[in-house]
């Protein structure tokens, strides 16, 4: 067991959570590190919200063990609850009570909470401190869950889907807050379908599909920073054998990856004239392209790579 | 004004923490309608109501009207605030996520159970203040045994409380709703709250068993003649003990 003060600030080991026949978390292995940002990025249903949630010690793992820094949420769950920020992704407040109200409110459940006011500014909730939850928009609603997470101070806080329902500018006030909270030394966990807010904000990144963890790496390790990449999509399915007569066409130097029946994706050294064989390629074969892009390989490429599906 | 968001973790003392919790739930109990016209509008039109009409239809009562009639609708009052109006809270905090919320804060769950208690006791106590100023108003001259109408309300809310809690554990929010209040008026209508159980006949026995008729017996014994309802308490801690136990078994925290 390890020493609790250098634990890391997660540590989910094997763990399996079934709802019925379906199967939540399939053996998932993650690890957090105290003073990062680290984001489980993965499409709706994967599992993100029910490991959260076993973290936040509201489910009991079936099968696995879960820490914590270093406690067990199930069984330690008084000792590790002040010390935890918890941002739940529904609910979570009293229709009829008022913004700035709950804030005081949860902020009296501390023993050193922040300053409401300054933090009620700070996520732009002045303005809408008397308005009553259930009149609040969906993104004032998400700045006062974001708010409430974080009003105790703790260690490490959990976002469930931090800018769900927030307009541009909110998203990037909220990204400068959590920035801000690693550089004051809170860990933060959080989890997200979108790909650039996970690209932009992420030390380390967890892709998570059906309950597993397909792959783990920094934004650049994982989109194996400055790789082009070519993607083609054409309006009916390839002829049997296309990728294969595509590939050698290109010749080794690049790597075709069927994506689906009508796109495909080509990793490498890629630049104009890649394109011209692409599109001279297309006409031997009679498809036609409905989108032919050269770009910088991206986190959408790498779920795709991995998963075959889009990530939305 | 720049924040400083370095950690400093740690809860509140149990006791400020249950505190803050009772104040916000008597200040949203206070400040919804529908629940303050069941608090003190109803039973206070219930009371004048009895008082005015008995004195027209000649009731062949043994006590005066106001005297006869204050004890129960204090009954009623409790009722409604221990049981329907926390039911009906209790399920939309459900509902709403503000228990998972909560859950995930530093206020333990016993915390939670105690600020609700407080809050109830608060609400009645401003409640008992409206009903008993309009029953002097009245006429009402009550032979009083404070700590026997202390006791009774203590157990009864404890008794409708453990109840309330039951239903709103088990239900759904909009059920909930319907259920707490139609068992309010049921019982309201035949629960022997604001009239006696003997006023009941035959059926006396059974009223004299509910949670509302021992409720009702127990205060009109302690504010008609100072006296201690032991029967009438044993009823309500019976009610309370087995509220408490199926709650435990079945309240669902989401």
């Amino acid at each position: 067991m390890p020493d609790a003060a250098s634990s890391p600030a997660v540590e989910v080991t094997r763990l399996v959570m079934r709802y019925g026949e379906k199967t939540a978390v399939d053996h998932l292995d993650l690890r957090v590190e105290r003073g990062t940002i680290t984001a489980v990025l993965g499409p709706n249903g994967a599992g993100k919200t029910t490991t959260l949630e076993t973290c936040e010690g509201y489910r009991a793992p079936q099968q696995g063990t879960v820490r914590v820094l270093g406690l067990d949420p199930q069984r330690e769950r008084r000792a590790l609850l002040p010390r935890i920020g918890v941002m739940l992704q529904d609910g979570g407040a009293w229709s009829g009570v008022r913004a700035l109200e709950m804030l005081r409110h949860v902020a009296r459940l501390h023993a050193h909470p922040l300053d409401v006011d300054a933090l009620a500014d700070r996520l732009g909730l002045g303005d809408c401190g008397r308005t009553p939850y259930r009149r609040l928009s969906g993104g004032q609603q998400q700045r006062l869950k974001l708010a409430l997470a974080l009003v105790g101070r703790p260690e490490l806080v959990f976002v469930d889907e931090p800018t769900a329902g927030m307009d541009p500018a909110a998203r990037r006030t909220t990204w400068e807050l959590l920035r801000q909270l690693r550089a004051d030394g809170v860990t933060v966990v959080l989890t997200t379908h979108h790909m650039d807010e996970a690209e932009r904000l992420a030390d380390l990144i967890h892709i998570i599909d059906r309950g597993r963890v397909i792959a783990s790496g920094t934004p650049l390790q994982l989109t194996r920073g400055g790789t082009s990449t070519i993607r083609l999509v054409v309006t009916k399915p390839f002829p049997a054998g296309a990728p294969d007569s595509l590939q050698a066409s290109l010749g080794g130097h690049l790597e075709v990856t069927t994506i689906s029946d009508v796109s495909l994706l080509i990793t490498g050294p890629a630049d104009s004239t890649t394109l011209a064989v692409v599109s001279a390629w297309c006409e031997e074969q009679r498809v036609l392209p409905e989108s032919l892009n050269l770009g910088q390989r991206t986190l959408e490429d790498v779920f795709l790579e991995l998963t075959g599906r889009g990530l939305s | 004004m720049t924040l400083d968001l370095s950690p400093r973790p740690g809860g509140a003392p149990l006791g400020s923490q249950v505190l803050a919790q009772a104040g916000m739930e008597t200040r949203l109990l206070l400040r919804n309608g529908e629940q303050l016209l069941l608090a003190v509008v109803i039973p206070v039109v219930v009371l004048v109501g009895a008082v005015l009409g008995a004195d027209r239809i000649g009731l062949d009562l043994s006590r005066r009207a106001v005297d006869e009639f204050t004890p129960g609708v204090l009954a009623l009052a409790v009722m409604s605030t221990s049981f329907t109006s926390l039911a009906i809270a209790t399920g939309f905090e459900r509902r709403y996520g503000v228990i998972k919320r909560l859950g995930a804060s530093p206020l333990p769950r016993t915390g939670l159970l105690l600020g609700k208690v407080l809050g109830l006791l608060l609400v009645e106590a401003l409640q008992v203040v409206v009903i008993a100023a309009v029953a002097l108003a009245l006429g009402w001259r009550p032979d009083a045994s404070l700590p026997a109408a202390l006791v009774s309300t203590v157990l009864g809310t404890a008794a409708f409380a453990s109840l309330g809690l039951f239903v709103a554990g088990v239900l759904r929010a909009e059920a909930t709703l319907a259920a707490a209040n139609l068992v309010y008026l049921l019982l309201l209508a035949g629960g022997a709250v604001v009239l006696p159980s003997s006023a009941y006949g035959s059926a006396g026995g059974f009223t004299r068993l509910l949670p509302s008729g021992a409720l009702g017996d127990a205060l009109r014994s302690a504010l008609w003649s100072g006296e201690a309802a032991w029967g009438a308490w044993l009823v309500l801690a019976v009610w309370a003990v087995v509220g408490a136990a199926l709650t435990a078994r079945t309240f669902q925290w989401e």
